[in-house]
């Protein structure tokens, strides 16, 4: 069983420790794990902006590229939804369909796959920390997973998982919107840091690099101590404390 | 288009956003109803998912096969004694009722809570003709007294604090001023109760109607439009094509979601199930019942495979309450008559598409809307339809354009793809203590430097050479 790490392009441009974190984890596991490296972008920028044709050219490229995988594991919920569940909305050519009809189901977002399909919930982790969890948008509506990263959360030792208050509600990035609307996407962003302020958490945690870069985006200029984390840095520093 | 200001969407959001006070009253009102909403779900009605598929799929079979029921639902007016109009548009709607009333010799008109009477401007139609026109929903008569627009599908006035309705009241009847929610409930109630009695005709929505038998449904809080539909011997029901549902066992279905997914209550204080116009008794002068179904550009959705599931939304606004756009701006920063997410992918179908395609943009897609639609209307997915058609028309700024092809290029070449993200990497030393600076984002955010090392860099030094030096 080989797998196909899909590193969205903001993770590799920004934030390539989370892409590097995922890799770890999977070789600690035991995983044969490769990188398809003419990778690039999955389409998700134009597509939500509505550029279908520019969306369609990503999409067939990504395709061609990750056919044949036995697995795509990703540390995104919303660029594994944006393959997933939207490529149909695509007028792929035929080519591209057929893989995509392959693909759909053997793609999964990190915490899924760890939890879902290697059946792991327990990490043998270690970080002494109280953290809180935001539920990215895509990963929760699109995908559903809301229970797995709390459970990966919640093995590691030392760390205490605090409730986040409307945990499901928008940070407010929504890619262009935050853009095009900087002041609303701000005000709704600053809702979600008042809720991570009250829970008293050292750390925020979440599974899309979109939503911590956002969130980020106030913390740092109100020089919040809190800082944000994504999942798979959270998982692979507690491994390498253990 | 009467109603409607989407064009200055972006500057009513600026507006809006720098009124805190609007701000606090929008989110308190509006997270009072999600957690009603979920409260009443989670203790009453375990099987609330099997309800909303079985909504949908009553809904869309509705919708597909509109004609015939809208066949059978006339058949049904005709035998029942109920007269019925069909209005393409908003000035034909308007000329219908403005007829119906003169006909009748109508002079003082009481209505009861009708989002399509003000999609078609109903009101302000009706003073320039001279009709005396009084809303009978407490929300409705704080705004008709206050000359503004419902901010809200169910709740109109949800935008204004007790205060401020206290402080409207005491002005306009010149009373002392007062913000106890009752004593200002009661002194409303004493003014409409005579206007409900001096009435020459009620005009009122609908909420569904069945086919099967003809029967108009109304559902409310405050007994309102029952004395508006009652009283009066003209009884104007105006509502837009969606509202037909096939049977009255699918009616009662839907009045399971509605009323919850709503205000989170099981069921609204009145259902009123209207099938023939009242018989006086021993009088030949009995009541009249005229039903005007508004089209408006809705027929065009019924014929669109894609767009069909918008008419599915039987108006319970549990999508505004949920949007965090909506709590942060509340409904008149749409400009829309329909506001919050229903209202973004319903008025470019009503309205022009150009003028209403930013309310489109404005949304950051995360389907809290879905989630909650009781229809299961695939919201954000329709936002996605409006966005992308507004592309197809070349509706967004030339610049955009071009970045999105630029971008493209840049993606779909992978040897320039490695040259900027080198540049990025290269240029990272000069933003690690500023960040970067996007334009319009870094007003308000800051954003991190790119890293010095991107991921493909990383893996063809770490993991590609390893795996030479191994194979070696």
């Amino acid at each position: 069983m080989k797998i196909n790490l899909f590193i969205p392009c903001i993770v590799d441009q920004f934030a390539p420790k989370v892409a590097i974190s995922t890799y770890k984890i999977l070789k600690k596991l035991g995983c044969n794990v490769d990188y398809p490296f003419e990778q690039t972008c999955c389409g998700q920028p134009a597509f939500n902006t509505g550029y279908h044709y520019e969306a369609r050219i990503c999409a067939e490229r990504f395709l061609k590229i990750f056919a044949n995988s036995d697995y795509i594991v990703s540390p995104s919920g919303s660029c594994v939804a944006m393959v997933k569940n939207f490529y149909q909305e695509l007028e792929l050519n035929p080519e591209a369909k057929s893989i995509y009809n392959d693909l759909k189901i053997k793609i999964f977002e990190l915490s899924d796959f760890l939890v879902n399909v290697l059946k792991v919930e327990d990490l043998n982790a270690n970080f002494k920390a109280k953290v809180t969890y935001h539920d990215s948008c895509h990963l929760l509506r699109e995908l559903n997973i809301l229970n797995e990263p709390r459970k990966l959360i919640g093995s590691i030792k030392g760390i205490e998982l605090i409730d986040l208050n409307e945990s499901d509600r928008c940070c407010g990035f929504g890619g262009t919107f935050s853009v095009k609307f900087p002041e609303l996407s701000t005000i709704i962003t600053e809702d979600k840091v008042r809720n991570i302020e009250l829970s008293g958490a050292d750390y925020v945690v979440a599974n899309d690099v979109s939503c911590l870069l956002n969130i980020q985006g106030i913390l740092k200029n109100k020089n919040s101590r809190i800082k944000t984390l994504h999942l798979a840095e959270l998982l692979a520093m507690g491994i390498e404390n253990a | 288009m009467p109603n409607s200001n989407t064009k200055h969407f972006k500057a009513l959001i600026r507006e809006k956003l720098s009124d805190k006070k609007l701000r606090n009253i929008v989110k308190k009102a509006t997270s009072h109803s999600i957690s009603k909403r979920i409260e009443t779900i989670n203790n009453y009605i375990p099987e609330w998912e099997q309800l909303r598929d079985r909504a949908n799929f009553i809904r869309s079979k509705t919708m597909q096969n509109w004609e015939f029921y809208f066949e059978q639902l006339l058949k049904k007016f005709r035998e029942n004694g109920i007269e019925f109009f069909y209005a393409n548009n908003s000035s034909d709607a308007c000329s219908i009722v403005k007829t119906l009333l003169f006909s009748f010799g109508v002079k003082k008109v009481v209505k009861s809570k009708s989002m399509v009477t003000e999609e078609i401007g109903l009101n302000e139609y009706l003073e320039r003709n001279g009709f005396e026109v009084t809303e009978t929903d407490l929300g409705e008569y704080i705004i008709q007294l206050a000359n503004e627009k419902p901010s809200h599908i169910t709740a109109p006035a949800l935008h204004k604090s007790r205060q401020e309705i206290g402080e409207l009241f005491s002005e306009k009847f010149n009373i002392d001023y007062t913000d106890a929610p009752e004593k200002l409930t009661e002194f409303a109630r004493l003014i409409l109760r005579q206007k409900f009695l001096n009435a020459d005709a009620g005009i009122s929505g609908a909420n569904f109607l069945v086919a099967e038998t003809g029967t108009i449904i109304i559902v409310e809080n405050e007994g309102n439009a029952r004395l508006s539909i009652t009283l009066p011997k003209l009884h104007i029901v105006i509502t837009s094509i969606e509202k037909i549902v096939p049977t009255l066992s699918d009616a009662l279905m839907l009045l399971k979601l509605l009323p919850v997914s709503s205000t989170g209550q099981k069921i609204t204080s009145y259902v009123s199930f209207i099938k023939k116009p009242l018989q006086s008794i021993g009088s030949e002068n009995s009541q009249k019942i005229v039903v005007i179904i508004l089209d408006n550009g809705r027929s065009k959705l019924l014929k669109n495979d894609k767009s069909r599931s918008i008419l599915y939304c039987i108006k319970c606004g549990a999508c505004m309450n949920n949007c965090p756009i909506y709590q942060s701006v509340g409904g008149h920063a749409y400009g829309s008559v329909y506001p919050g997410p229903i209202g973004s992918i319903l008025t470019p179908w009503i309205n022009t598409l150009n003028e209403s395609k930013d309310l489109a943009y404005g949304s950051t897609l995360c389907g809290a809307c879905s989630q909650v639609c009781p229809v299961k209307i695939d919201i954000h997915n329709q936002l996605l339809g409006i966005r992308k058609l507004s592309i197809e028309n070349k509706y967004s700024p030339l610049i955009e354009r071009v970045i999105f092809k630029l971008w493209l290029l840049s993606m779909k070449n992978f040897k320039l793809f490695t040259l900027l993200s080198k540049f990025l990497n290269f240029l990272s030393p000069l933003f690690q203590e500023s960040g970067l600076k996007i334009p319009f984002w870094s007003k308000y955010k800051y954003f991190p430097a790119p890293a010095e090392i991107s991921f493909h860099s990383w893996w063809q030094k770490e993991v590609k050479i390893k795996e030479r030096i191994n194979n070696v």
